[in-house]
């Protein structure tokens, strides 16, 4: 086991799991799990040694995610998010000394990072944007009305898409690295929902002010393609398999303690909990395969832009998303009245909120249009090994 | 001037419709993608570039950068044996 891994794991057990709950009844910010986060060193672990980093590698970071998911998914997926936005940087600075400093802090200073790619009136898609960077002098400054950013009151630093100049059509996009004091937030929507409620993702009219060197030197319609997505898909999946395994984790433990005290019959659960297996099987090996595909394309442009790249990513979060419904679904039938109960220790119902969440976050039927169109130029597979 | 292939790459970029900004101000060596060639669009230009010039493109062209200007394209066709003559 990594030495990220392990301490994931202390933090996981003994702290996101004891404050899960609470996080989640009052729509709460996380903070005793990223404090301790941050005291591991874990949110820096992406940064290069060349940087003053670890250089941990995505792998590290998918196992963390997977962990962290089995004790407090709002946890897991403020993490995810971050180290999301941490790749970006990591593979696209290029020698811009600002971005490179950047992460030199990010490693230090252990800071959180945060997104504002939405934006009202471009009807959810992310490769659009309305609000443009206007340049004076080598500074900028940008206004972006953001339905959505998680936790951005508690980051650190925030990463803001817009269109290059205002001159730009709207899929001209950059994306621009703005460290808190850079910007201002007005709070907009507040953020209440089913599942995933502590990752605080409220509505903000964002003021953004900085240096043209904070802009990340190559086209976001590339960092997005070769390293947002591919990553999104992963960590988001790794996360979802751990709810999953937690859910299965409490039916078995159910249904354990139901053979004991049934004396050896089988209970009614048990081939259920077989079935489920299966699916739990499946989601984890179409995670893997993904993950080794990715770091097999890592720093090739072309490998990363192809398009049966691009569609194999959409179809890892599109498979994830519904088979961690499926799983802790099936969870819940097995433990039956004690799943169901929210006051039991086999309660799946946050799992089941918090699972919801994978369908509707990048909703899945805007990533089945886009494989619409991608799967009209792909090529068939023959070769089983190739 | 433009050759005769880059001619013909241009008539099926206004066929396809696929930037809103006028096609005739685009110089041969102009990134696309930046001049609002989405990735949806791409994929119909890769298709009506297949059908225009009835060739297939291989999955090793079925990137980006395949797409990113005029030029891009006349070499990738120029890749799978389209010869650069007027028709």
């Amino acid at each position: 086991m990594s030495p990220w891994l392990a301490a994931a794991r202390a933090v996981g057990a003994e702290i996101a799991a004891r404050h899960a709950d609470d996080v989640d009844v009052r729509a709460r910010f996380p903070g005793e799990a990223l404090a301790a986060l941050k005291d591991r060193k874990l949110l820096g672990i992406l940064v290069p040694e060349s940087a003053g980093g670890p250089g941990a590698g995505i792998a590290d970071v998918v196992s963390v995610c997977h962990e962290l998911g089995q004790h407090c998914a709002s946890t897991a997926m403020i993490y995810a998010m971050h180290q999301i936005q941490t790749a970006c940087i990591v593979q696209h600075a290029g020698q811009d000394p600002w971005l490179r400093t950047f992460l030199k802090r990010l490693a230090e200073d252990q800071l959180l990072l945060a997104s504002a790619t939405s934006e009202a009136g471009v009807g959810g898609d992310v490769r659009s944007s309305i609000c443009a960077l206007t340049e004076r002098r080598g500074r900028f400054s940008l206004v972006k009305q953001a339905p959505v950013i998680s936790y951005g009151e508690e980051s650190d630093a925030i990463l803001v898409t817009a269109r290059r100049t205002p001159q730009s059509p709207a899929s001209d996009q950059v994306i621009v690295v703005v460290p808190r004091a850079g910007v201002e937030f007005q709070p907009q929507e507040t953020w209440n929902t089913l599942g995933m409620r502590g990752t605080c993702s409220k509505g903000h009219r964002l003021t953004v002010e900085g240096e043209m060197a904070q802009v990340i030197p190559v086209p976001y319609a590339d960092v997005s393609s070769q390293t947002m997505l591919p990553v999104s898909h992963l960590v988001w999946s790794a996360l979802w398999l751990g709810i999953a395994s937690d859910a299965l984790g409490r039916a078995r433990a159910f249904v354990r303690a139901e053979v004991k005290t049934s004396s050896g019959e089988s209970p009614p659960g048990g081939g259920r909990l077989a079935g489920a297996a299966i699916e739990l099987q499946t989601m984890k090996s179409n995670l893997i395969t993904c993950l080794r595909a990715y770091e097999a394309a890592i720093g090739s442009a072309d490998r990363l832009s192809a398009i049966s790249f691009a569609v194999a990513m959409n179809n890892l979060k599109l498979a994830s998303s519904q088979s961690v419904v499926k799983i802790v679904g099936e969870a819940m039938l097995i433990c039956g009245l004690a799943g169901y109960r929210i006051d039991s220790r086999f309660s799946v119902g946050r799992h089941l909120r918090d699972a919801h969440s994978a369908a509707v976050m990048v909703n899945n039927d805007r990533i089945i249009a886009n494989n619409a169109t991608l799967a009209l130029a792909l090529r068939d597979d023959r070769e089983l090994l190739a | 001037m433009s050759s005769p292939l880059k001619v013909r790459i241009r008539s099926v970029l206004k066929s396809a419709g696929c930037l809103q900004n006028g096609l005739e101000v685009i110089g041969d060596d102009a990134d696309l993608h930046a001049a609002g060639l989405t990735s949806h669009a791409t994929v119909s230009l890769m298709l009506a570039l297949e059908e225009a010039f009835d060739i297939e493109f291989p999955d090793r062209l079925l990137r980006r950068r395949t797409f990113s200007s005029i030029d891009a394209i006349a070499e990738a066709l120029g890749e799978i044996g389209v010869r650069d003559e007027a028709t």
